[in-house]
């Protein structure tokens, strides 16, 4: 009997889990003949971290606004908590928070109003708005900044204070556009740190980034997106399984010799891939590869033996890296 | 010992007040709060936003009259009232002083409608971050219209108790230059807001309306003389322009300007039809430029 209703129990919890919040079909946004979104499916299940991984111009903001109506969309469908972002607008916005990927806060309001006059954008009531304002300066670790000008605060700060803002309608979804760019490694982890405490507490993440660190950080599960389209999906460890080897020798000849040298290292590893200024070499065992290549008398400059990252898939799907 | 325990509590039931918990405002309610009042919604945040530069406001809005009228009415005045014993039966202080105020009010419209909208749009980018709330983008443009028209309000309410101060308005109408004045404002501003919407770089467009549209209208649409003064070939510039309109209604609540009933429903129905269809326009171009 314990058995049947635990099995009823997990079963429940996972229907609950596998609501998809939002969920895309044959999304296709285009610019006169640029196809910016180029066809996308996916869904997005509750409480999940989901992130959109791409260089520039993937399409992966473009996607974010047709997520909240701020972008109408070409064809396809989208829903968003079972509403139409296009003609259900202010209700599927009441929902989300959306961090947009240039901070656009009020630069001549003080730090706590720019909460506040946000907030009244939702109809919340002052009262309701003080308090929460307060709240969220804390969680965002701007307490003492409260009173001061916008333009006075760090842009890892600014970015804090744009994140506090897209949580004042308590939101179910929090639509985060490239969240770390341009902060220094020590924000970063900062504001890390704040979106995991959301993620802890069930907010559903919708995360753009072209940094494969911050997608390995973040992300429960991704697809990797190029030129509008999804080249890939999965978690970050499926993908990295299925689309590279477990770990990577960087070896450097100097930008002369690389080339010259790449043929005499073709055996050595599954799979290699040359960079202006170094050679990849794919393998299970990155030690193992590195005898080879100085047993056949080849001395690199430098060497490096390092675990496979998401960066690597996006290089074996495309053929480039993620930063150029 | 027990310190941790608290202190573990107490962040257990901080957390639970950022993630979602079914809030103070249910997300429906937000939604139908905003889908009726977000024009307004917007406005209050504009009017917040002005106070940034109120002290600007509020010394332009009393230094401006004070000049005019030191220099205009009284200076001007004189030599007019001297030579041809005024203008249209009543002294150049009182003839001057209505479209005094009306072409203050409007000239404020060429600043309101114009950096701040490229502001929005490019620089600040408020109007994106706006439309990322349950707000429309329409209702963002009426949002502008409204809270710069109070603006207009209040800066015609200070102009007028400085001609009230001055005895330069005899009738006992002449509040009525608050709302003419407000309407003719946005009957310039409210294109020149669908204009702005449309311009995605900022070039000399807006330096350009301010020499030769708003100073043009300044001094050849009846502020300073009547415009039946001035020769045929140049006088459309009064009729093309609001400022004319609002100051010729202006006259007529101020002194009593006599006027043909029908020119003054011509003038009435311009300035409405001015403003609603800028209104009407710059819905349109922010919608469009806001869910590209």
């Amino acid at each position: 009997m314990p058995g049947i209703r635990f099995q009823f129990l997990s079963d429940a919890v996972g229907r609950l889990l596998a609501v998809s919040v939002i969920q895309a079909r044959s999304l296709v946004k285009s610019y006169g003949d640029l196809n910016a979104v180029d066809g996308i499916d996916f869904d997005v299940a509750a409480g999940e971290s989901f992130g959109l991984l791409g260089p520039n111009g993937a399409g992966k903001s473009t996607t974010m606004r047709m997520i909240g109506g701020t972008s109408l969309r070409t064809s396809g469908t989208l829903s968003v908590l079972g509403m139409d972002p296009e003609t259900n607008g202010p209700d599927v916005r009441a929902n989300l928070g959306v961090i947009p990927q240039q901070d656009n806060l009020d630069t001549e309001l003080r730090v706590r109003d720019n909460l506040i006059t946000y907030g009244r954008y939702f109809g919340l009531p002052r009262s309701y708005l003080q308090r929460r304002a307060d709240d969220l300066l804390e969680f965002a670790q701007l307490t003492d900044k409260a009173g001061e000008k916008v333009d006075n605060l760090s842009g890892g700060m600014k970015r804090r204070l744009t994140i506090a803002r897209g949580l004042i309608n308590e939101p179910r979804i929090l639509l985060l556009d490239e969240p770390t760019t341009g902060l220094d490694p020590q924000a970063r982890h900062i504001l890390w740190d704040r979106l995991f405490r959301l993620k802890e507490e069930g907010v559903t993440l919708v995360v753009t980034t072209h940094f494969m660190d911050e997608a390995e950080q973040l992300c429960d599960r991704l697809v990797v997106m190029d030129h509008g389209r999804i080249v890939a999906e999965g978690s970050p460890l499926q993908l990295i399984r299925q689309y590279s080897t477990r770990e990577v020798l960087e070896v450097r000849f100097g930008s002369e010799r690389n080339a010259v040298v790449v043929e005499q290292l073709a055996d050595v590893a599954e799979r290699l891939e040359v960079l202006p200024d170094r050679i990849l070499l794919y393998t299970d065992d990155g030690e193992a590869a590195l005898e080879r290549v100085t047993s056949r008398g080849l001395q690199p400059l430098t060497s490096l033996v390092r675990r496979a990252s998401l960066e690597d898939v996006f290089l074996t799907l495309t053929g480039r890296s993620l930063i150029d | 010992m027990t310190d941790r325990a608290a202190s573990t509590t107490s962040v257990a039931t901080d957390s639970n007040r950022l993630a979602y918990t079914g809030g103070a405002v249910p997300a429906a309610v937000q939604a139908r709060i905003a889908r009726r009042w977000g024009w307004w919604l917007y406005a209050q945040y504009r009017l917040t936003s002005m106070r940034a530069y109120l002290q600007t406001i509020v010394i332009r809005s009393i230094g401006l009259p004070l000049l005019y009228l030191a220099s205009m009415g009284l200076g001007l005045g004189a030599l007019v009232d001297a030579g041809a014993g005024g203008v249209d039966g009543v002294s150049y202080l009182v003839f001057v002083a209505p479209g005094l105020l009306v072409s203050s009010i409007v000239m404020e419209a060429s600043g309101e409608f114009t950096y701040p909208v490229m502001s929005g749009f490019k620089w600040q980018k408020h109007f994106f971050a706006a439309s990322a709330s349950p707000l429309r983008p329409g209702q963002i443009s009426v949002g502008e219209v409204v809270a710069v028209g109070l603006r207009f309000m209040a800066e015609s309410v200070v102009f007028w108790l400085a001609l009230v101060l001055f005895g330069a308005v005899p009738s006992g109408m002449s509040w009525l230059v608050i709302p003419i004045a407000t309407l003719a404002a946005l009957a310039f501003g409210a294109p020149l807001l669908a204009f702005s919407a449309t311009q995605t770089d900022e070039g000399a467009q807006f330096a350009f309306i301010q020499r030769f549209v708003v100073m043009p209208m300044f001094l050849f649409a009846g502020t300073f003389f009547p415009l039946a003064a001035m020769p045929w070939y140049l006088q459309w510039v009064g009729w093309i322009s609001p400022m004319w309109h609002g100051t010729q209604l202006a006259r007529i609540v101020c002194f009593g300007m006599p006027n043909p009933a029908w020119l003054t429903v011509l003038h009435v129905v311009v300035l409405l039809v001015a403003a609603v269809v800028g209104t009407w326009a710059a819905a349109r171009i922010f919608t469009r430029r806001l869910t590209r």
